[in-house]
């Protein structure tokens, strides 16, 4: 344990610092945190899924904490709390669905059965919340059988997760905790490889002699210009430099050295140009509930630019960028100021930043955002891993990554603790 | 062009010209003889005749068969009615006479009514008020076709002879004028000449000897202002009419490719000046002959940039960096070039000078050095020798950098008052007046209408207000300090672009003034325009279809603007508005130096792709201006006062002809 919480407080200094750059780095890491302290933390006996959920959180609430502006974190909690919940949920119904069928009377079992009128209303709220799930025929046409089984799981692994008091078998102890694991790295996994998902889809988007401009880095779009550039598609980018970390320098460099015809235009020139654009295909910082998106700064401008000249407006995102979070005043609340040296040289400008002005507040303010938020409307099409979406699906996705309970994760536990 | 054509023509119209006086009163006199000269028709007919052969057209024939049975008794009512049926012959034949026309005028007044009847509708297109008088002549030339030229060639007591007898032999003339094309051949300077014309001309043709006669007028009414001796220039007609067709053909391609440098300053009327609104096209660097030929021109040496982007073919982009020297090492060498141009060129080439209205005035400045050092060279008259000076100065300083429109519209200005000073004045007193407008129109047009146009912005910053603007505009500038000198509250925002930071010396000015400024980058616009209330913009030039053209990003913060409902003011002098449209950002831009955008001014970590300059699948592009289309654009601030964008052609207008009678 001791190590684990040595880790925490590395990796929140890390987040405090800004020392980790990119939603990818970031959730890859918080994962790997994650599942090293799933991997430490001793579960009791029993509700070891709560023990667990418990456990995540604390640490999750932290994570969130020391770089609240780095959605990827809360994302990847929230997902590994639902991987726990998830893998909790199909244990018990295996197990119940043994039991109903064979019927054997274990003491847990009948441990069990005593619950069962206990916990009934949590059932039911449970039940609910599971509606929001995507409805296969499969679920539609089981729904009778599942209910019964519903009780059991969700009385271990449901919000409730102090008062459960369902006990689990030995086996299935040791099973839960080894299930999350492997479906954590599945996760990592996934992140580590959404890049290529993503990227296969290109040829489905890039036809030949396009044009497309983009603005700053992103490895996603790095990749995916690639993967069309890999498939014999002969294309030109634009990429505009993203002032002021002038990241779209990187980005040309590595398209020079890959082959494309590249052309580096000033960020103000995106409106001149963008009437000869095709195609605007950029990456998100963030992908919000109500499928506005987080991004780099400068990309509201250009959605606008897009929009204006009937542009389609392509964001490619990997899953872990999902937040199920609704926007509230984003361009402010979901935003970081950089260093005003990146605008203004210190040295030339000292005499201007002189505090002890008349009236006490200085008359240079220097501003220097990170992000932009586009809202969705200027949002065409959303390709994540999973293929392409609209902006409107999002919340649809976004049901199927995290479980409703997790939403807050703050609050759940400092409330519940 | 035109001025160009009607300048060739002037020679021409002046030859003929001596011999109009005499003519007035021979057609006069042959139009008494009309009625008179119907007996001897026969001695013309047989010239008609032998001329004849090569074309006859069909309706023609016909009309001319009914006229001549007709009509033959009474020769003058005839010419009129078989010139009914013939539109296109009318014209042709007004053409040719139109000469003797004005000097006849007075003579012929009963003949003219049927004529001038039919000439109405065929020249309502030209409102000029002589059209009257030409279609007079016209009735003339046909009623008696050889007559008018007749005289100038042979002895009056011939030609007497002559106008009498065919004016009688109505046959004779008709067929005389449909063999025009054989009389061509003849190029006697009867109207036989004139004539053929009427019955070949197309379209083009006809509308080519409407043009050149306009010209010809133009030219006439310029030689007669300014030399009185030679105002009669009547007579010309025939010639002119016809060689103008084909020299036209030649002449429209050069015309067109020198005309924006070289607009030859005659005299325009009114008319002409419609037809120059059309801006000649610019000079587009795609085309391989065209910029062949610029080169062997050229004073600077250029070197054409290695990766050039593909959608920008057509504008100019040079290396950098090898121009300035190589121009310096050239300062003694150049001898036709005066410093004081020379130097302007090079602080454009520097970009020590920017700025529309800081360029514009420099020019000028240095144009009127040019004026002052001037003297006209024996053997030429200072109005054309100086007007091609400047010509070919104006050319240097494009090498230098492209014009601005508002320079563009300078030079204009420039050209015209060189164009228009009277004959009268002597060398130093046309210097003299040369340089006092040339003061009046940098204090006017820009220091002036800056004024204006700061107080009128100013009545627009209310207390608590949040200004944006973006680069360095200097009226924007001058409202600002403006309204703090007024003492209202607001705030400033400085938005930036790279490569040129024009904004942090904006910034510095304003804060040493004691201004609250925010300073932000472009990217961030959407970040920054919650809090602003008004956007205040500078312009490179309005066009005059609402486009603004400004500093690249212009656009963006517009849009921005836009999309938060956040007004957006333009300030634009309006020497600054022009007649040209343009949609985009593309069909005509200026590049800057590439290489600015590779590297990051002040950003020493930033130099990713310094060292791959030089890679073939890399184009660095530094788009210098852009389009802000109309609908972004509340309200264009401008001396006239305050107008929205649609506004514009009404003051190109206005101003286009104040400008001309300054």
């Amino acid at each position: 344990m001791p190590d684990v919480q040595a880790l925490v407080n590395d990796f929140l200094n890390k987040l405090k610092k800004r020392k980790i750059e990119g939603s990818q780095a970031t959730s890859r890491q918080t994962a790997e945190l994650l599942r090293s302290v799933i991997s430490q933390q001793r579960v009791p006996y029993n509700n070891q899924a709560g023990a667990l959920i418990d456990a995540v959180k604390a640490v999750g609430e932290q994570l969130i904490a020391a770089n609240p502006v780095e959605l990827a974190v809360g994302n990847i909690v929230r997902r590994v709390l639902h991987i726990i919940r998830e893998e909790d949920l199909s244990l018990t119904t295996a197990a119940m669905a043994g039991l109903n069928l064979s019927a054997v009377s274990d003491d847990e079992d009948d441990e069990e059965r005593d619950d069962l009128p206990v916990l009934s209303a949590a059932v039911v709220a449970a039940a609910a919340r599971s509606t929001l799930r995507p409805p296969s025929l499969q679920t539609l046409l089981e729904d009778m059988p599942d209910t019964a089984a519903i009780p059991h799981t969700s009385s271990s692994g449901g919000d409730s997760e102090g008062k459960s008091k369902s006990a689990d078998k030995s086996s299935r102890s040791r099973k839960l905790k080894h299930d999350v694991i492997e479906a954590v790295n599945e996760l990592i996994q996934d992140i580590t490889t959404c890049h290529e998902q993503i990227a296969e889809q290109a040829v489905e988007h890039i036809h030949q002699n396009e044009v497309i401009l983009t603005l700053g880095s992103s490895r996603t779009v790095l990749e995916f210009l690639c993967a069309a550039k890999e498939k014999k598609r002969s294309f030109r980018v634009f990429v505009a430099e993203g002032a002021p970390r002038y990241q779209g320098h990187l980005l040309a460099k590595e398209l020079v050295a890959r082959g494309l015809q590249t052309t580096l235009i000033t960020d103000s020139a995106v409106f001149a140009m963008i009437s000869r654009v095709n195609m605007v295909i950029v990456g998100a910082h963030a992908v919000m509930a109500n499928g506005g998106v987080i991004a780099p700064v400068g990309l509201n401008m250009v959605a606008l630019a897009a929009q204006k000249h009937a542009v389609p407006f392509v964001v490619l995102a990997g899953s872990h960028k999902l937040c199920p979070l609704y926007p509230h005043n984003p361009e402010v609340l979901l935003n970081e100021l950089r260093s005003p040296s990146e605008l203004l040289d210190f040295g030339e400008f000292s005499d201007c930043l002189d505090f002890r002005s008349v009236t006490g507040s200085p008359l240079l303010h220097v501003v220097n955002p990170t992000f932009d938020y586009v809202p969705p409307k200027l949002v065409s099409l959303f390709i994540t891993d999973t293929g392409g979406h609209n902006p409107s699906y999002m919340y649809r996705l976004i049901a199927d990554y995290y479980s409703a309970d997790d939403l807050v994760v703050k609050r759940r536990t400092t409330s519940g603790n | 062009m035109e001025a160009r054509r009607g300048w060739r023509a002037v020679p021409k119209v002046r030859q003929v010209g001596f011999f109009t006086p005499n003519e007035p009163p021979p057609p006069a006199r042959t139009q008494s003889g009309p009625p008179d000269s119907n007996s001897p028709p026969l001695s013309n007919s047989p010239a008609g005749n032998s001329l004849s052969p090569v074309m006859i057209p069909p309706p023609r024939h016909l009309s001319d068969n009914l006229a001549h049975r007709a009509t033959s008794p009474l020769p003058v009512p005839e010419t009129s009615a078989f010139r009914r049926p013939i539109p296109g012959g009318d014209r042709v034949a007004v053409v040719g006479s139109y000469n003797p026309t004005d000097s006849m005028l007075g003579a012929s007044p009963p003949l003219t009514s049927p004529s001038s009847r039919i000439g109405d509708g065929e020249f309502s297109e030209e409102s000029s008020p002589g059209w009257f008088r030409r279609s007079n002549s016209a009735k003339f030339a046909s009623s008696f076709p050889g007559g008018g030229f007749d005289l100038t060639s042979i002895k009056s007591s011939e030609t007497l002879e002559v106008e009498v007898k065919k004016p009688v032999e109505v046959p004779g003339p008709n067929i005389a004028e449909k063999s025009g094309v054989a009389g061509a051949e003849l190029q006697t300077e009867s109207q036989s000449s004139s004539k053929p014309l009427k019955a070949k001309t197309t379209k083009a043709e006809r509308r080519a000897l409407q043009e050149s006669q306009r010209a010809a007028k133009a030219a006439a009414k310029g030689e007669a202002t300014g030399k009185p001796a030679i105002s009669s220039e009547g007579a010309a007609t025939s010639k002119p009419v016809k060689q103008q067709p084909s020299r036209k053909k030649d002449a429209l391609p050069a015309a067109t490719s020198v005309a924006a440098s070289d607009r030859k300053g005659v005299d325009r009327p009114p008319e002409k000046e419609r037809k120059k609104e059309v801006p000649p096209p610019r000079m587009q660097f795609d085309d391989k002959n065209r910029v062949e030929k610029a080169k062997k021109r050229a004073v600077v040496n250029q070197t054409e940039a290695r990766n050039r982007v593909e959608l920008f073919r057509h504008l100019p982009q040079y290396e950098r960096g090898s121009q300035l020297p190589d121009l310096e090492s050239k300062f003694f060498l150049l001898d036709p070039m005066h410093p004081a141009v020379y130097k302007v060129g090079l602080q454009y080439l520097a970009g020590d000078i920017s700025g529309g209205n800081a360029r514009c005035i420099a020019m000028l400045q240095a144009f009127q050095e040019v004026i002052k050092d001037y003297s006209t060279p024996p053997e030429k008259s200072l109005t054309r020798d100086l007007t091609a000076k400047v010509g070919s100065y104006v050319s240097f300083l494009i090498e230098c950098r492209p014009l601005s429109m508002s320079m563009g519209n300078a030079i204009r200005f420039l050209k015209n008052r060189i164009a228009k000073l009277p004959l009268s004045l002597s060398e130093s007193e046309a210097k003299e007046s040369l340089c006092s407008d040339i003061n009046r129109f940098i204090n006017e047009k820009i220091v002036l209408a800056d004024k204006v146009i700061v107080r009128h912005a100013a009545s627009k910053v209310r207390d608590g207000d949040v200004l944006l603007t973006y680069g360095s505009s200097c009226v924007v500038e001058m409202i600002l300090l403006y309204a703090h000198e007024l003492g209202k509250q607001f705030r400033v925002v400085i938005v930036d672009s790279r490569p040129k930071l024009e904004g942090q010396a904006l910034l510095r000015r304003l804060v040493a003034k004691g201004l609250n400024c925010t300073y932000t980058h472009i990217n961030a616009v959407s970040y920054i325009m919650h809090e602003v209330t008004r956007v205040f913009l500078g312009a490179s030039s309005v066009l005059s279809n609402g486009t603004v053209y400004s500093r690249v990003g212009t656009a963006c913060v517009a849009m921005v603007a836009h999309a938060f409902r956040v007004p957006v003011l333009i300030c634009c002098e309006a020497y600054k508005f022009h007649e040209r449209v343009q949609l985009d950002s593309i069909c005509s831009n200026e590049l800057g130096d590439p290489d600015a955008i590779a590297k990051a001014s002040g950003r020493m970590d930033v130099n990713y792709v310094d060292n791959l300059a030089n890679k073939e699948n890399l184009q660095l592009l530094n788009l210098m201006y852009d389009a802000t289309p109309l609908e972004y654009i509340s309200m264009i601030v401008t001396d006239y006062g305050m107008i929205p964008p649609t506004s514009v052609p009404v003051i190109v207008r206005e101003y286009r002809r104040e400008h001309l009678w300054i």
